[in-house]
């Protein structure tokens, strides 16, 4: 054989295939983490109860909800499209999943499947849309976000549905030693992910068609199949942010997550993955996130008036993108 | 009236055009003629100021003229359209015309009359008569060009500039627009006429300037020539790129691809051609003949009205690339970039893109191992030269680029293999490299049909060649009548008789 002559740099280079899709990806790590670092300084000084172990988790118990919807996200805007109806989605199986087990007298896990079905459902639709309808993903989301608000406000009449079994606050609320369940749940979904992304043929094809969509089509990528599958992921993750949602606050409540889209898209964008798609790892996602979870707080714990808060993420997210623009 | 005189126009180290000369007088018809890639293009940007001349002189009126920019060139009387509109589909032909330059009324609002008046002005000197306030998009091509003519003479051109005006017309436009022609020669304005079809060209012009590869070969009297001498000093002689030698065909092997009825829009020319096993087939004719459109829909890429078609005997059809890939037919796009390459790949994903199949562990994930090792593999049996499969793409030579999309296909066992333009901006080495490449292919049993726009190519390359014109193929030659002149002919008049 062959490849006996370069065995060496064969094995050498088979080490690190562990990064080796993500090498040429990679660089778009170092300045979230860096924004990440310098964030939590800040804070640090900022407040002498930032680094507490039981304030961190905190931060990540806060940030969960956001950050499993920006998994979904990311998928989708790796590939170069956007979806609108994240949050909506989410609070349609939140009171979905409540109703069944509250109104319907259903056991709690079937008004668990009963919400994941809601979100898997809407993303189809979506990704259907999208793939063979061939409209634009922003419009279609938009549109989606509306039908399913509007759904779940017909369904539950506008009031939260409560009464539900107690061992569901659990994904809410939870701990597994000092661990929050929700912060669990959700680096299963990140690691889920990232094998997704990283490991099968599937997630090189969502970053193909973010690329050059046109190119990977005609080298025999089935685009319209894998545009399907990533809008039933984003739908996927609603609903499990549906979830964990819904064990926080014990109730369906169809009016929860009002512009959840927007914090999920600048976790994507925070996290340098880039809009146009192609570029992207979902680590940034999750470190994007973070960040965003750790402005809040911080600014919190400061004590800035909540109003003033929404001012200043909004320029720290410019901020960053303009810099992440200059780094590219 | 108008004198260029020693055009030359490199790019950095590669000369286009290599001393170009073009006179045009007032109230003629000029025609430009050569073949795709001659250097008409070129030289009527430097006219227009959109690109700047290395070396030459422009003169107009007898007086030298050097044009920074677009506007300058409008300025001094130029006036192009060009063969892809510049014009704004939802506004009107009154907006168009008067974009940019609106005409106001003192209070600083649109004077729409004034505007109208002009407009209706300048089309009745055309002869023209069309709707001013519908949006363009709804006017006809034609139609359209008319406007942009009219534009050109709102701006008082004096030199002409129509860029294939005739490529998209139906022959009645193609009248109405030859009427408008002799009325601006009327009016002694002077005009450009590129073209490919050699009988508008002996319809309407009254000189003709060839250039062939950057070269300027001369200018003569319609009137002086014929069909077929336009055609030779089109063609000409030319340095030969070396080829792969032609293996000996079985000429009664079975086809591999039989396409039986291939029609690209209802009512077009119905096309058939069959491709044998170890063959190369060259699809040669004019940009816009319907080479690629062709090749994109065998592979259910591009939209067809008909498509039937037999791959070693058994009925297929596509309904998109990937169906291709599964049955063994793969297609290395034109233009590279913009639909061969996954720019933001490094080269391995972008050879293992379609080739997962091959190396998945579980079928579930990616053997990142045996990829590396495919992925090598297939780097050296094209000889990509690179140092390492992780090189980002922009860091290779076109000619590499291209041996990476070639590669992609290499762990497949393709019966059928599309080129589209294969060495379109690569360099002498690089292509004799893909032409030996295609040939080796071909030696392991692949078929392949090869688009190209260059006719030493096709004839270099090709086994057989099938000349495309206006959507369809109109001849299929082979054997001794691979010649560059017969090809041009079919490809410009789509038959053998003299037009003139």
């Amino acid at each position: 054989m062959s490849h006996d002559t370069n065995a060496s740099a064969t094995v050498q280079t088979s080490k690190d295939t562990g990064l080796s899709f993500g090498r040429v990806l990679q660089s778009p790590l170092v300045l979230p983490l860096a924004g990440l670092v310098v964030v939590s300084i800040l804070m640090g000084i900022a407040s002498e109860n930032f680094f507490n172990i039981s304030n961190i988790f905190n931060v990540l118990r806060q940030v969960s909800i956001i950050g499993i919807l920006a998994v979904g996200m990311t998928f989708v805007i790796l590939t170069g499209g956007i979806d609108l109806s994240v949050g909506a989605v989410m609070a349609l199986a939140g009171t979905i999943c409540a109703g069944l087990i509250v109104h319907m007298g259903m056991p709690g896990v079937v008004g668990l499947a009963g919400g994941l079905l809601v979100g898997l459902g809407f993303g189809l639709f979506n990704g259907a849309l999208v793939a063979w309808g061939r409209m634009p993903a922003i419009i279609v989301t938009l549109a989606t976000m509306g039908i399913a608000r509007g759904l779940g406000l017909i369904y539950s009449g506008g009031y939260p549905i409560s009464g539900l079994p107690s061992w569901i606050s659990w994904f809410g609320i939870g701990r597994i030693g000092d661990v929050p369940v929700p912060v669990i749940l959700m680096v299963i979904i990140y690691a889920v992910a990232w094998v997704l992304l990283q490991r099968t043929p599937f997630g090189r094809h969502v970053y193909a068609i973010g690329g050059n969509e046109t190119a990977a089509r005609l080298s025999g990528v089935k685009t319209q199949r894998i545009k399907l599958a990533i809008y039933a992921i984003s739908g996927l993750t609603s609903a499990f942010a549906a979830v964990v949602l819904t064990g926080r606050l014990m109730s369906g409540q169809p009016n929860a997550g009002v512009g959840f889209e927007l914090d999920a898209i600048a976790a994507v964008v925070l996290g340098g993955t880039a809009i146009a798609g192609g570029r992207g790892l979902i680590l940034g996602t999750l470190i994007g996130a973070i960040l965003l979870g750790i402005l809040n707080n911080g600014l919190n714990l400061v004590g800035i008036n909540p109003y003033l808060q929404d001012v200043i993420k909004g320029f720290i997210i410019l901020l960053a993108i303009y810099i992440g623009r200059e780094w590219r | 009236m108008l004198e260029l005189n020693g055009i030359r126009k490199s790019f950095g180290k590669v000369e286009v055009l290599h001393g170009v000369n073009l006179d045009v007088r007032a109230g003629e018809v000029h025609a430009l003629l050569g073949e795709n890639g001659a250097g008409k293009s070129t030289l009527m940007k430097v006219l227009c100021g959109i690109i700047k001349a290395s070396d030459g002189t422009i003169r107009i009126h007898g007086e030298d003229r050097r044009f920074a920019n677009y506007d300058e060139a409008i300025a001094a009387g130029i006036g192009i359209v060009f063969q892809e509109f510049s014009l704004i589909p939802y506004l009107s032909a009154v907006e168009n015309m008067f974009l940019a330059r609106e005409i106001r009324t003192r209070l600083g609002f649109l004077d729409r009359k004034a505007m109208r008046r002009r407009a209706r002005d300048i089309l009745h000197r055309l002869g023209v008569d069309l709707p001013l306030t519908v949006p363009v998009a709804s006017l006809s091509v034609a139609e359209q060009q008319f406007v942009e003519i009219a534009k050109a003479l709102s701006l008082d051109a004096r030199i002409l500039i129509l860029d294939e005006p005739t490529a998209t017309l139906t022959p009645t436009e193609v009248e109405r627009l030859f009427k408008v022609i002799r009325e601006l020669r009327r009016n002694d304005v002077a005009i450009v006429f590129i073209s490919h079809h050699l009988e508008e060209i002996f319809q309407i012009c009254d000189r003709i300037t060839v250039l062939r590869d950057g070269e300027y070969i001369g200018t003569c009297d319609v009137a002086d020539v014929d069909n077929d001498r336009l055609v030779e000093m089109m063609v000409g002689r030319r340095i030969e790129q070396n080829f792969p030698p032609k293996p000996v065909l079985d000429p009664t092997a079975p086809p591999v691809l039989d396409v039986a009825e291939i029609q690209l829009k209802r009512g077009g020319p119905v096309s058939s051609f069959t491709l044998r096993k170890g063959e190369i087939l060259g699809f040669a004719g004019l940009v816009g003949s319907g080479r690629t459109e062709t090749v994109l829909a065998l592979l259910g890429a591009h939209p067809a009205a008909r498509c039937r078609m037999t791959l070693e005997g058994k009925a297929v059809r596509f309904s998109e690339p990937a169906d291709g890939l599964a049955h063994g037919v793969g297609l290395l796009p034109e233009n590279r970039k913009e639909k061969g390459l996954i720019t933001s790949f490094a080269i391995l994903p972008n050879i293992s893109i379609n080739n997962y199949g091959k190396y998945r562990k579980n079928q579930i994930f990616i053997d990142l191992r045996k990829e590396l090792a495919c992925t090598r593999d297939a780097m050296t049996q094209v000889r990509v030269k690179a140092n390492s499969p992780r090189d980002r793409m922009d860091t290779l030579s076109g000619g590499n680029q291209q041996k990476v999309v070639l590669a992609r296909w290499l762990n497949h066992d393709m019966k059928v293999l599309i080129f589209d333009e294969p060495t379109r901006g690569i360099d002498v080495g690089a292509k004799a490299e893909i032409y030996q490449l295609m040939r080796d292919l071909t030696a392991r049993g692949c078929a392949i049909i090869m688009v190209s726009s260059e006719l030493p190519e096709v004839l270099g390359v090709s086994d057989r060649v099938c000349v495309f014109r206006g959507g369809g193929i109109v001849a299929t030659v082979d054997g001794d009548d691979l010649t560059s002149e017969k090809i041009m002919t079919y490809a410009t008049t789509g038959k053998l008789e003299n037009v003139a």
